[in-house]
């Protein structure tokens, strides 16, 4: 069983953490394995098998999903133009940012916009990471894999389990 | 106030380590804080909030066996706890005086909903916002 998450050192869970928290703080970055290992204070190999064993995701599609669902909140939010919205949230292209974002949520930012501006929303009360979490896409698939299922015209099944 | 909650504890990898830093940082002061054999029950409050402690509980044996107490670590030391929220005066004051208190910030203080708010997490993982209360 030595594949059970439970089974990781917690002294290392805590330090993938701290790696996992430096994303979190500034997605817009650029995040290769080898900054992410030393924040943990591991290998480079070591730290992404860790870490995917640890949190269920690679650390690149995890920062995926943070910039997205930061510039989800953005979206929500301001009234700031697309193209600074993607460049802000760490995309070098807006071509790049709209398709993964189509990728990942199913919906182009626009739409996502006008969506948000028409519901108004009440989590004044909770904290924001909290509330921003709440909207975060679930990415249970790799982008490339979900581009594959859209162009094949199929439907991704529901409730879909990562394979370990 | 009479009646209301009295204890509500957060998991610990170290409870030494957690009394230096609910003390020695965010100046909280002990509560309780007795022994028997391996267990101890360790409490702190808030100077200003005495009705309240917060118990620095290590998950292990008598209370959880071996495996459970063994996820429960591994659970905390990945910030899959709740969130806690403390309230401050002011919260940038705050975020400085315990920055260089080497408090790990997650995220420096943010002007949000006409409040400040801050994040950090103590020793073992669990995650903290710091909120300053309105007026």
């Amino acid at each position: 069983m030595s594949g059970s998450p439970s089974n990781q050192d917690p002294a290392l869970l805590r330090r993938l953490l701290r790696a996992r928290d430096r994303m979190d703080a500034a997605s817009h970055e650029e995040w290769p394995v080898g900054r992410l290992a030393q924040v943990s204070g591991v290998s480079q190999a070591h730290f992404a098998r860790s870490f995917k064993q640890a949190f269920g995701t690679p650390p690149h599609r995890y920062l995926l999903t943070r910039r997205i669902e930061r510039a989800i909140s953005l979206l929500r939010e301001t009234d700031r133009p697309i193209t600074d919205i993607a460049f802000e949230t760490g995309w070098a292209s807006l071509g790049t940012f709209g398709r993964t974002f189509r990728d990942i949520t199913g919906s182009s930012p626009s739409a996502i916009r006008s969506r948000a501006k028409a519901t108004p929303h009440e989590l004044g009360q909770v904290p924001v990471c909290i509330a921003s979490a709440a909207h975060r896409p679930h990415l249970t698939t790799a982008v490339s894999e979900k581009r594959r299922l859209a162009a094949d015209g199929t439907n991704e099944p529901e409730q879909q389990q990562e394979i370990p | 106030m009479n009646q209301g909650i009295e204890v509500v504890g957060v998991y610990v990898h170290d409870q030494d380590e957690a009394l230096a830093f609910y003390v020695g940082k965010l100046g909280f002061r002990v509560h309780t804080d007795v022994g028997n054999g391996d267990y101890r029950w360790l409490t702190v409050q808030h100077p200003e909030q005495p009705s309240f402690q917060l118990g620095l509980f290590t998950p292990g044996p008598p209370v959880l066996d071996a495996a459970t107490a063994q996820a429960v670590r591994a659970i905390v030391a990945k910030g899959a706890m709740p969130p806690l929220v403390l309230k401050v005066d002011d919260c940038r004051a705050a975020h400085a005086r315990l920055l260089a208190l080497g408090v790990e910030f997650t995220q420096e203080p943010v002007d949000r909903y006409g409040t400040v708010d801050a994040g950090f997490r103590d020793p073992s993982g669990n995650g903290w916002k710091m909120i300053q209360g309105h007026g």
